[in-house]
């Protein structure tokens, strides 16, 4: 039998390659035939079963991924699929993460698609993998391959007979194009997946090993620094370098246009250096930033770009009561613990860039084009950085390092941003209007419901060189690239703006404004926390209105059962039902949302107290259920829902990037808070609804749009008042609380 | 030179008399665990111990710290050996992108040394002045209540989240490690309820 006869399970033709093994899988295979049936996963973007699995003749087994570990559990969740898959111990398993030269160019990490794209790949590349070595163990032992199985990296026969997988594979064995149906395992026959199995990278980070970019140290490495414009746009006027180059330890201050470093042999003489130079420059400023007390109306009067993504005129109820809101969000920070850092090195005509950037290959594109090299004397690899959560700082962070090791060939140079730079410059999460109109008719049924919503790009991460700080204040400068809407389903400002209930009649429309007076672009679930906030704001409000309970409201107008379930499920894990009338600054939330309406499901429910004096709302308790599809490892699912809960929380009760009529202010902590150890739940429970043998739904950014309309309608139901303005921050909760 | 004293030995140490301890941590004596954050003093993820105390080592310079007993996480144990505290987070999976929990074992480690058994309030206190931007904040308090309980007890049998099996081994079935999350002697901050729907 042959292994394409084996993988398809029919037909017995004969499928061999003779071509040469591909020394950079990532330069794409084969593609499929036009009218083929698709492929699944990132199997789309190279067929080569051997651009995902290697089995080395000493039976070391290596998968590989395009997608990057940014601690969201990535690289143990990929490793237990391969593992299980390929009937192999966990541990047998190595995983090499993005990295130009040797993975495939599965693009960004991003939008809860890890598990989807590469997850599918690997998996259904595993199990291929495993029917080639059944099939080549059934050539061997002259036995149909239906009377073999695997087990523990061997292929077992009648009478004990056992090769190892060592033993059966040969150099250009797993050299052929993947098959779009795999002979996957059963979900009852798990032994690693849909286990919580526990993550590979937490030992070293928690007992001082190197885990990040920050921790390299290469033979001969300096450390270098940037000195950032103080505003958007600011033109160098002059600085005198010689002083500073005579400063202990400076290697090198470098100009280029309007960008500046400084080089030096430790770490703190680079950090003393820089403070020298932004002491000494000056600059030309000439932004002109939007005042930030009338942000959003000078939002709404930009030029926009109009969108209609829904538009329903069926057959409705009367109207009996007819409500209007506009929810509004203000610029957010990534906010990464740890500022982004790359660490370069131009050695023989190529520049080598360690980086915790989100997509090595766009970042490779626009790193070659700033630098004017062909893409392949660009090499990116990807090291783990601190959580980024979108696009932070990492890519710029990475073409600073490599044009000033452009510029010192032969030298290793790590650049770490300061803490000013990350949240002064990274690009934010975009400022945000939707209003929306809607009408429910004397059942409590919605009639009508009209919304838009008014946003900034949330895209303008690389490839264009463009897209990068460095690029665009060099001497020879890019300009940035057009902005440019993310597309409907999964849409960009619009995403998550099409509610997943039951609407006769609805228009959604999507302003898109491509005038940026700020810098901005990807930050965790893009669009969705601002248009889960307002249309479940908007939800509970017509609940009300309706004189219904929340809940009922929402399963009132769902039809999707697994949506059904995860409402009921989280009211269930709240005891929704059971919870006491508010009083005394008490309250109770609920929300929902399906990500991008195409991903993971997941409701929150949640309970506040409003401090009437001070306006300061604690959340006390908060339950939340998830359906994300056939789960891999449910304690990551736990850890990203818990995560993206707090974090959504501390987005929507307190954090608003600030700015004068030039300047970035919010440049620390200090200006920047967020959520803290006494503002933590006192209790926060995930319940997970399983669905074995169901697609990979990706939950990474699935809680964050219902944990912030949560927050919301916990605090109005506390108080009476509806805030429809985030940060729900305490004077905000206090001005409308009235004392 | 400087002489510095981190974890038990001592180190000459030529850089700068201002240079913040940190730099002389991560560059010169090639420690990782102390984490450049802020550089102001405002996250926490540089604390290291002097003379069992946290201090911040992004604004501390080596200058003030001549004679003192310095104690990194690499002090508390290492990863084939890991000491109570390390395997507490270990076995809460207490991370997400971790570049913040270094600053927060130590913060937790000078606490549980001086008060074996804090309350609830007390660790919250203690953990007030670091931040984590992942929302790891649940488990990180677990994993300092399991703190508290090894060191406290001589060891237990382990729960929380199993080890990886052995090859083709069944690992530990959700329930029982609901059963583990339950335990008595922990407050259950921690759901471990799943369902399957019938249809």
């Amino acid at each position: 039998m042959s292994r394409r006869a084996v993988i398809q399970g029919t037909g017995a033709l004969i499928f061999t390659f003779s071509i040469e093994r591909l020394a950079f899988p990532q330069d794409g295979g084969p593609a499929a035939g036009a009218g083929a049936p698709k492929l699944p996963g990132s199997l789309t973007r190279n067929p080569l079963l051997d651009a995902w699995i290697q089995v080395d003749a000493d039976g070391k087994i290596t998968a590989f991924t395009g997608k990057v570990e940014l601690g969201q559990g990535i690289r143990t969740a990929l490793l237990q699929i391969v593992a299980e898959e390929l009937e192999v111990a966990f541990e047998q398993v190595s995983l090499v993460t993005a990295d130009t030269s040797r993975t495939v160019d599965e693009g960004y990490t991003a939008g809860s698609h890890s598990v989807q794209d590469s997850g599918t790949a690997l998996r259904n590349a595993a199990a291929q993998v495993r029917e080639i070595l059944i099939s080549e163990g059934a050539h061997r032992l002259k036995v149909p391959a239906d009377q073999l199985r695997a087990e523990a990296g061997a292929v077992i026969g009648p009478n004990a007979a056992r090769i190892t997988y060592a033993e059966l594979v040969s150099p250009n064995l797993l050299h052929v194009e993947a098959q779009p149906v795999s002979r996957l395992k059963d979900p009852s026959l798990f032994k690693i997946m849909d286990r919580p199995v526990r993550r590979v990278d937490i030992p070293p980070k928690v007992t001082g090993g190197q885990a990040y970019v920050q921790d390299m140290r290469l033979p001969g490495m300096l450390h270098a620094r940037v000195v950032r414009a103080p505003s958007y746009g600011a033109r160098l006027l002059r600085l005198d370098t010689g002083p500073i180059e005579k400063m202990t330890g400076v290697v090198k201050v470098i100009r280029d246009g309007n960008f500046l470093a400084v080089v030096a042999y430790r770490e703190f003489q680079a950090v003393k250096a820089m403070r020298a130079v932004a002491r000494e420059a000056r600059w030309e400023e000439t932004a002109a930033l939007p005042r930030q007390s009338s942000l959003h109306d000078q939002l709404l009067a930009l030029p926009s770009q109009d969108q209609v993504i829904l538009d329903l005129h069926d057959s409705a109820g009367q109207a009996s009561k007819t409500l209007e809101a506009t929810y509004t969000r203000p610029y957010l920070s990534h906010g990464s613990i740890g500022p982004s850092c790359a660490v370069a090195h131009l050695s023989d005509g190529i520049m080598t860039i360690w980086t915790h950037t989100q997509g090595v290959y766009p970042d490779r594109q626009a790193i070659a084009q700033m630098l004017q090299l062909p893409p392949e004397k660009v090499h990116c690899i990807h090291v783990e950085g601190s959580g980024c959560y979108g696009h932070n700082g990492a890519d710029d962070a990475a073409a600073d390092a490599a044009l000033i090791a452009s510029s010192m060939p032969d030298r290793p140079i790590r650049l770490q941003w300061m803490r000013e730079q990350e949240h002064g410059w990274e690009p934010f999460g975009p400022a945000m209007i939707a209003k929306v109109k809607g009408s429910v008719d004397a059942a409590g049924r919605i009639v009508d419901w009209d919304y838009g919503v008014w946003s900034n790009t949330h895209a303008t991460r690389p490839g264009p060189a463009g897209s990068l700080l460095a690029a665009r204040y060099m001497e020879k400068s890019f300009p940035a690239a057009e902005p440019k809407p993310l597309p409907q389903p999964e849409g960009g400002g619009d995403r998550n703006s099409i509610p997943l209930y039951r609407l006769p009649k609805a228009r959604v429309t999507h302003h898109f404004l491509p005038d940026m007076p700020v810098r901005v672009s990807a930050l965790r679930s893009l669009g969705a926390h601002m248009n889960v906030f307002a249309i479940e704001s908007f939800m509970d409000e017509l609940a009300l209105a309706a004189g219904s309970d929340p809940v009922a409201f929402r399963l009132a107008h769902l039809d999707d059962a697994r949506a059904r379930d995860v409402v009921n499920a989280t009211a269930d894990e709240f005891h929704w039902n059971a919870r006491s009338e508010p009083t005394n600054g008490y309250g109770y939330g609920f929300a929902f949302a399906r990500y991008k309406n195409l991903a993971a499901y997941c409701a929150v429910a949640l309970q506040v107290r409003v401090d009437q004096l001070t306006g300061r709302t604690r959340v006390l308790r908060v339950a939340a259920a998830v359906d994300t599809g056939q789960v891999i490892n449910p304690d990551g699912v736990r850890n990203q829902i818990e995560g993206g809960i707090l974090q959504s929380l501390s987005w929507t009760l307190f954090e608003s990037v600030s700015f004068d009529s030039q300047r970035i202010t919010s440049i620390d902590w200090s200006t920047y808070p967020i959520l803290r150890f006494s503002s933590v739940p006192e209790s926060l429970t995930v319940r997970i609804i399983d669905r074995p043998g169901t697609p990979f739904l990706g939950c990474g950014e699935a809680a964050t749009g219902p944990a912030a309309a949560a927050l919301a309608n916990a605090v109005a139901n506390a108080t009476g008042k509806r805030i429809r303005d985030m940060p729900l921050n305490a004077a905000r909760v206090k001005a409308a609380i009235g004392v | 030179m400087i002489e510095l004293k981190v974890n038990g030995s001592s180190h000459s140490v030529s850089a700068d008399p201002d240079t913040p301890l940190l730099y002389v941590l991560r560059d010169d004596l090639q420690l990782n665990a102390a984490r450049f954050g802020c550089g102001l003093g405002q996250c926490g993820s540089c604390t290291v111990l002097a003379d069992g105390a946290p201090i911040l080592s992004c604004v501390t310079p080596i200058m003030l710290l001549e004679g003192r007993q310095i104690t990194t996480l690499e002090g508390l144990g290492s990863r084939d050996d890991p000491g109570p505290l390390q395997r507490a987070f270990i076995e809460e999976q207490a991370a997400q992108c971790g570049y913040c929990i270094p600053g927060m074992m130590m913060r937790a480690q000078a606490l549980l040394q001086s008060n074996p058994h804090p309350t609830d309030a007390e660790i919250v206190a203690q953990l007030e002045p670091n931040l984590c931007r992942c929302g790891t904040h649940m488990r990180i308090l677990r994993a300092v209540r399991r703190a508290a309980t090894l060191l406290a007890g001589p060891s237990e049998p382990a729960t929380g989240i199993p080890p990886t099996s052995n090859a083709g081994a069944r690992i530990e079935s959700p329930d029982s490690e609901a059963d583990s999350q339950n335990d008595a002697r922990r407050r259950p901050a921690h759901s471990d309820r799943r369902e399957r729907p019938e249809r």
